[in-house]
């Protein structure tokens, strides 16, 4: 039986991998999953969906977006793509074929390697095929009238539907370690509120940067460069988004979680998108922006702003950081001809010490969860390695300050935030335990009891 | 695009300002509100073609001269023995970026400026005219009813 349980998600894994893969063409690292099965086998398979989303997020990042914005991780999941942006989805369906015969040996370290193999070889072609279907269709003459049966997918690429599914599960993230019974109206809610907000946020950032985005690589297919649609109606989508999902998160979850909402769409769209081009303190202010989903899903359980939604929003302020700066450290070209200002262009030492600094803090917020009763002792302990490893990375990165390192720290970035949350969400500390009770939750028993998902 | 099209076209991006052009359709009873609207638009992209265009050829102009300045400074040559043209790596053009940044940072916020006002005034005076061309049709429906 548990054979068979451990079985199973590593093939769900391959099926991740696969689609990660073809958004970034990274390498895996199987093992760590193969491992995690061992320590929450149940929980695991739950959360299938929800890491997943993680890593669209996470993949998705550009600061150009960004960003991060939750909404508006934008900041930190725009500049993200360094290969060439194929956002298609027939990528998708072209890169599980060649790679569904590497399902099996998934636990095998020689798997990676071909697997990573194949994923090249696959996403090449795929690439080639993808651009030779690009380019012909750019360079035709195209009439700029709205159809209806184009428009969902136009909404969705305005909304950057996928980095908002990344949003929604950091703070369905912030909604579970949040120490109180679940409630599946509320989450649904937050939930919602928050991917109507960040679509809006998205729309309005898209709307301000089209010139911009016009001559960066990895943004010059957005709908309204391409003249899909008009600028008004992207203003109407984000109004139409903007304004229920904050009502929802005032009257159907509580004022402070929609105040929180505002405040960020507010944040992501007049703050971080002029600051972009104005001064490198965006990064900062983007840091935050990716940083508040979680505090609004916590709070949307809670209906306060406890020390445990800070530290939430504490390690995904630190995890932008070494996301950001190594994935801008190869965009330099493209951000000094666009006009942004990046650490990464005007301060070079600084985008590097900054990236350092903030991994070791992580390793200092993931030591704070459970003195700040949001996880037990295991926490620190199972999440210390891939703290050490982060941050490893990120001193190669300042002290060798080349592409091949600042790639290896972004590709880190990309599985190690998933990783973490979920190692936090196996050891949080059921509030049974905190009235007493002798029983340890540890993460390894599917009891009915532990919070958790239904 | 066709002569008989009701609607505006646009094209591939531009060679040098990676911009798309708009030929814009000018209805036969375009009123002063609609004018207005199309010749707000017509600016806006003539003068960001401009902006782009320039911005680009500076760029790649000055790349040139400082990769050249540089290999000249190493005492290397433009083209290597096989005949391709060498290449600075990226730590190295780094300081080129930087440099080009900050010299052309007042310029980007004088047109970022710009770019904003106009594309409110764009998208306001979108609004305006959409306003009217609905009021317009639903009284043309209450008129057929």
């Amino acid at each position: 039986m548990s054979a068979a349980r451990r079985c199973r998600p590593p093939r769900a894994m391959a099926g991740l991998f696969v689609w990660h893969l073809k958004n970034t063409g990274i390498r895996q690292v199987p093992c760590q999953f193969v491992h995690l099965c061992r320590a929450a086998n149940d929980r695991l398979i739950t959360f299938q969906y929800f890491n997943f989303l993680k890593r669209m997020y996470v993949t998705q990042y550009n600061k150009d977006l960004s960003q991060r914005a939750k909404p508006k991780s934008d900041s930190v999941a725009s500049p993200f793509r360094e290969l060439q942006q194929l956002d298609q989805e027939k990528k998708v369906i072209h890169k599980i074929s060649p790679i569904s015969p590497v399902h099996q040996p998934l636990s095998e370290t020689s798997s990676r390697n071909e697997l990573r193999e194949m994923a090249s070889a696959a996403e090449t072609e795929d690439s080639v095929a993808l651009v030779r279907a690009e380019s012909k269709d750019d360079r035709q003459w195209k009439e700029m009238k709205l159809r209806l049966d184009d428009l969902p997918g136009i909404l969705a690429r305005l909304s950057k539907i996928k980095l908002t599914a990344l949003v929604v599960s950091t703070t369905s993230a912030g909604f579970a370690m949040a120490p109180v019974p679940f409630d599946l109206t509320c989450f649904l809610l937050a939930s919602l509120g928050t991917g109507l907000a960040s679509c809006a946020a998205n729309s309005i950032n898209q709307f301000f940067e089209v010139p911009f985005d016009s001559n960066m690589n990895r943004t010059k297919n957005r709908p309204l460069v391409r003249g899909q649609i008009s600028p008004l109606l992207a203003v109407c989508f984000a109004a139409s988004c903007g304004v229920p999902g904050i009502a929802l998160l005032t009257l159907g979850v509580n004022p402070l979680t929609g105040a929180l909402g505002a405040f960020n769409i507010f944040l992501y769209t007049c703050c971080y998108t002029p600051m972009k081009r104005m001064s490198i303190a965006n990064t900062w202010v983007g840091a935050v922006v990716g940083a508040i989903p979680p505090v609004m899903g916590w709070t949307a359980a809670t209906g306060s702003l406890d020390a445990g939604a800070l530290l939430l929003g504490g390690i995904l302020y630190s995890w932008q950081f070494p996301h950001f700066n190594a994935l801008s450290w190869g965009l330099r070209e493209d951000y000094s001809r666009g006009g942004y200002c990046m650490m990464s262009v005007t301060h070079p030492g600084l985008c590097r010490r900054v990236a350092l600094r903030h991994c070791l803090a992580l390793i200092g917020l993931s030591t704070a969860a459970p003195v700040l009763d949001v996880t037990t002792w295991t926490f620190p302990v199972i999440s210390l390695p891939l703290n050490l490893y982060i941050s490893y990375l990120a001193f190669r990165f300042y002290r060798d300050a080349d592409r091949s390192s600042s790639r290896k720290l972004f590709f880190c970035s990309l599985w190690h935030l998933p990783m973490l949350l979920l190692v936090m969400f196996t050891c949080k500390k059921s509030f049974l335990e905190k009235e007493g009770k002798s029983d340890l939750l540890g993460g390894n028993h599917g009891r009915a009891v532990e919070i958790g998902l239904p | 695009p066709p002569p008989n099209s009701r609607s505006d076209w646009i094209g591939p991006p531009d060679k040098h300002s990676n911009l798309r052009p708009v030929i814009f359709y000018v209805p036969p009873e375009e009123s002063p509100l609609e004018r207005r609207l199309r010749e707000a638009r017509q600016e806006a992209q003539a003068c960001n073609q401009r902006f782009w265009a320039q911005q680009n050829r500076a760029f790649r102009q000055e790349k040139e001269e400082f990769i050249y300045s540089r290999l000249k400074a190493k005492g290397l040559e433009i083209r290597d023995d096989t005949g391709k043209k060498a290449t600075l790596n990226a730590e190295e053009m780094a300081d080129f970026y930087k440099d080009f940044l900050s010299k052309n940072f007042r310029k980007h916020m004088q047109y970022n400026r710009d770019w904003y006002k106009r594309n409110f005034t764009i998208t306001f005076l979108m609004g305006q005219v959409a306003l009217v061309r609905a009021l317009r049709w639903l009284r043309w429906k209450k008129k057929n009813v």
